[in-house]
């Protein structure tokens, strides 16, 4: 019985399974933080979780709308995987996402004849693009010149922002705005032909199913090819790696070229199979609902693998769904789910010290044993 | 057009709100110089702003006395400093990601609370300017220089301050020894941990100081996300600075200035489009951190959590 116990005890104890166990353990104290809170404001946590479920998960539609919501977060969180895997902090989701909608944006309203097989890929593809350009310049910088690549993405995201103000106050505004004088900055709606396709008649579209390829796609890349292994291996330890023959900054600045581009794609994706125009309220949040920063909580929760960034995609994708829910129900603001994700990061990488802990005794137990079998046998002549 | 911004009254209106505009980023960046120099990098600092904004201005709102609301920006400045020297000192976290987390705590927060308490946006008084004696009576300088509010003029006296602590104390070297060097500093029985706990602290203090000052001397208003900003670009302006007092404030006075110019570009109405003039200052930042020859300074222990018998 003992044995069995101890065996069972080391098992969930292992370094994997923590690897599963610490996220789920991070959202239970963060929701207990929020139900604190919630008490503190005089509101039954019971009655507002309730409407969040509710409200993420209750129907057809509630489902439809948190995988809507869940599907630029699993872009955003799938590129987050691969710059994280290779070394590369991307700070900078927001600001792709804005370039890559951008881009798509403005390929629709200029090539407003196009069919539709012709339009949507282009405005996929062009999103993409300005995505991977946009991650690229951090990418360069730090492999050439050293040059942190959290800060320059952060920088990034403020260029985004304003490049973003001047194109819909200025070129891009919808025509009809400056007629009527009322000067909202926003395109017009884009022809029907760019809207991306309805899975069934809820407000889901394909961009869901394309984000879900999108994570399976960079699952293969990462882990069943020689690119995305070496990816890993300077993300790992890029001394080794160098040692080991292999490019440390061409993988470095591929890893931040890609995680840009899915960024934008899923900057392409909201403002085609959502919005149908482009708009901002002169802040990157206004557009972007923090989803390149969101997309990082998905990623980390997600233990930085594309896979297990698509549950964790839906699962913050209903907690925004469902806190606007939650609003409605017991007038608690939305916000607090912002909040709330930011302690769930900060459980998360704070309680990574464990995994660590453990990981350090096992090798060090491991390198014992094989010492002490090293000394049994005797020395080679 | 352009003359218009080349009046007399004009450019002392840019150099006015330039000085004035420079304090949120001086506080900020100041706080963000010494947790880094000592091996800290604490990309939280929006958050902290945010938070510190709304304790002050919550506590000015309700007793009228913007130093009650000043003394809860520096309490949760220091309680969330705290915790962030629990989160990147003792528990080790990954800095880099850990201060996103505190970003959107103090984002969320900071709304939530917002609207819980007032739902809509009000005004206090704050700290008003005050003209200093004897020299506020110089003719043209006296009114750009020597007419601020209290938390401006503490800002700029924070530069020499924070010069000397770093310079010419022991704790400024430990603050150093602590971020080039932790295991040789260890050896010689400085204790990383407890700099690095004081450091973090205080730059939690001087972040929400820093929201402060925006929500009771200088706006004199809350709103969701009223930093905007501010506080990533904090960050980069240690950076920018070299991590050195003298080139955070260089790096905030430019910035400030740029911010003066386009809102004085807007209130004349003329023709450019403010936001490439608002895009202007990144672009800089990003020029400036790949200057080749600036960036051997970055502390070596920096993002690096110490740990005893490694290095």
């Amino acid at each position: 019985m003992a044995g069995i116990r101890v065996r069972m005890k080391s098992r969930l104890l292992s370094p994997s399974s923590l690897a599963v166990l610490t996220p789920l353990a991070a959202v239970v104290a963060a929701l207990l933080v929020g139900a604190l809170l919630l008490i503190l404001l005089r509101v039954s946590p019971a009655e507002a979780y309730a409407a969040m479920f509710e409200g993420a998960f209750g129907s057809t539609n509630s489902i439809a709308d948190t995988l809507v919501k869940a599907t630029p977060l699993l872009l955003v969180a799938v590129g987050i995987c691969i710059s994280f895997r290779g070394g590369m902090l991307n700070i900078g989701g927001e600001g792709q996402l804005i370039l890559g909608a951008l881009a798509a944006t403005a390929a629709i309203l200029y090539l407003p004849d196009l069919p539709s097989w012709a339009l949507i890929p282009l405005g996929l593809g062009l999103g993409f693009l300005a995505g991977a350009l946009w991650g690229a310049v951090p990418g360069l910088l730090k492999a050439r010149l050293q040059v942190n690549e959290i800060l320059t993405t952060i920088m990034m995201n403020a260029i985004a922002v304003q490049a973003l103000n001047f194109l819909l106050r200025g070129p891009m505004m919808d025509p009809e705005q400056a007629l009527g004088g009322s000067f909202i900055p926003q395109t017009a709606r884009f022809t029907i032909a760019a809207d991306l396709p309805r899975l069934i008649p809820t407000r889901l579209h394909a961009g869901f199913l394309l984000a879900i390829i999108v994570a399976i796609l960079a699952w293969v890349l990462l882990w069943r090819t020689t690119i995305g292994f070496r990816i890993r291996a300077v993300g790992l330890n890029p001394f080794a790696s160098r040692r080991a023959g292999i490019r440390v900054n061409r993988y470095g600045v591929m890893a931040m070229v890609l995680s840009g581009a899915l960024c934008g794609l899923a900057g392409a994706v909201t403002v085609m199979g959502v919005n149908h125009r482009m708009f901002t309220d002169g802040s990157a949040a206004g557009f972007t609902g923090s989803a390149g920063f969101n997309g990082i909580v998905a990623a980390l929760f997600g233990q930085l693998h594309p896979l297990g960034a698509i549950p964790a995609s839906i699962f913050f994708g209903g907690l925004i769904v469902g806190a606007n829910a939650m609003q409605r129900a017991v007038q608690i603001p939305s916000s607090m789910i912002t909040a709330l994700n930011g302690l769930l990061v900060i459980f998360v990488v704070s309680s990574d010290i464990w995994r660590r802990r453990m990981v350090q005794r096992q090798q060090k137990a491991e390198a014992a044993r094989a010492l002490a079998l090293a000394g049994a046998e005797p020395a080679p002549p | 057009m352009i003359q218009d911004l080349l009046t007399p009254a004009v450019l002392a209106g840019i150099v006015y709100s330039g000085i004035r505009l420079a304090t949120p980023y001086l506080y900020a960046t100041l706080g963000e110089t010494i947790g880094q120099l000592s091996g800290v990098l604490n990309l939280g600092v929006e958050g902290i702003m945010l938070m510190g904004a709304y304790a002050g201005f919550y506590l000015t709102f309700r007793t009228g006395n913007p130093w009650i609301g000043l003394l809860a920006a520096i309490v949760v400045g220091a309680l969330l400093g705290l915790a962030n020297a629990v989160i990147t000192v003792t528990l080790k976290a990954e800095q880099g990601i850990s201060g996103i987390g505190v970003f959107l705590f103090g984002l969320g927060m900071s709304e939530l609370l917002f609207r819980m308490t007032f739902g809509s946006v009000e005004t206090v008084s704050g700290f008003g300017p005050v003209r200093l004696p004897v020299l506020g009576d110089i003719p043209v300088l006296g009114d750009l220089l020597f007419n601020h509010s209290l938390m401006v003029y503490f800002a700029y006296l924070l530069v020499p301050l924070v010069w000397v602590l770093l310079n010419r104390t022991t704790w400024g070297l430990r603050i150093k020894a602590a971020g080039q060097n932790p295991a040789a500093a260890d050896a010689l029985g400085v204790s990383i941990n407890r700099v690095r706990y004081a450091t973090v602290t205080l730059g939690g203090v001087l972040s929400s100081v820093a929201g402060a000052s925006l929500s009771i001397a200088l706006l004199n208003v809350f709103q969701q996300n009223l930093t905007s900003g501010m506080g990533f670009i904090a960050v980069a302006l240690v950076y920018f600075g070299g991590w050195s007092p003298l080139g955070a404030l260089a790096g905030s006075l430019l910035f400030s200035t740029v911010n003066a110019l386009q809102s004085w570009i807007q209130v004349l109405g003329i023709p450019i489009a403010p936001d490439f003039a608002l895009m202007l200052p990144y672009v800089l930042t990003i020029v400036m951190l790949a200057v080749p020859f600036r960036k051997a300074r970055q502390p070596a222990a920096l993002t690096k959590p110490f740990e005893r018998g490694e290095g």
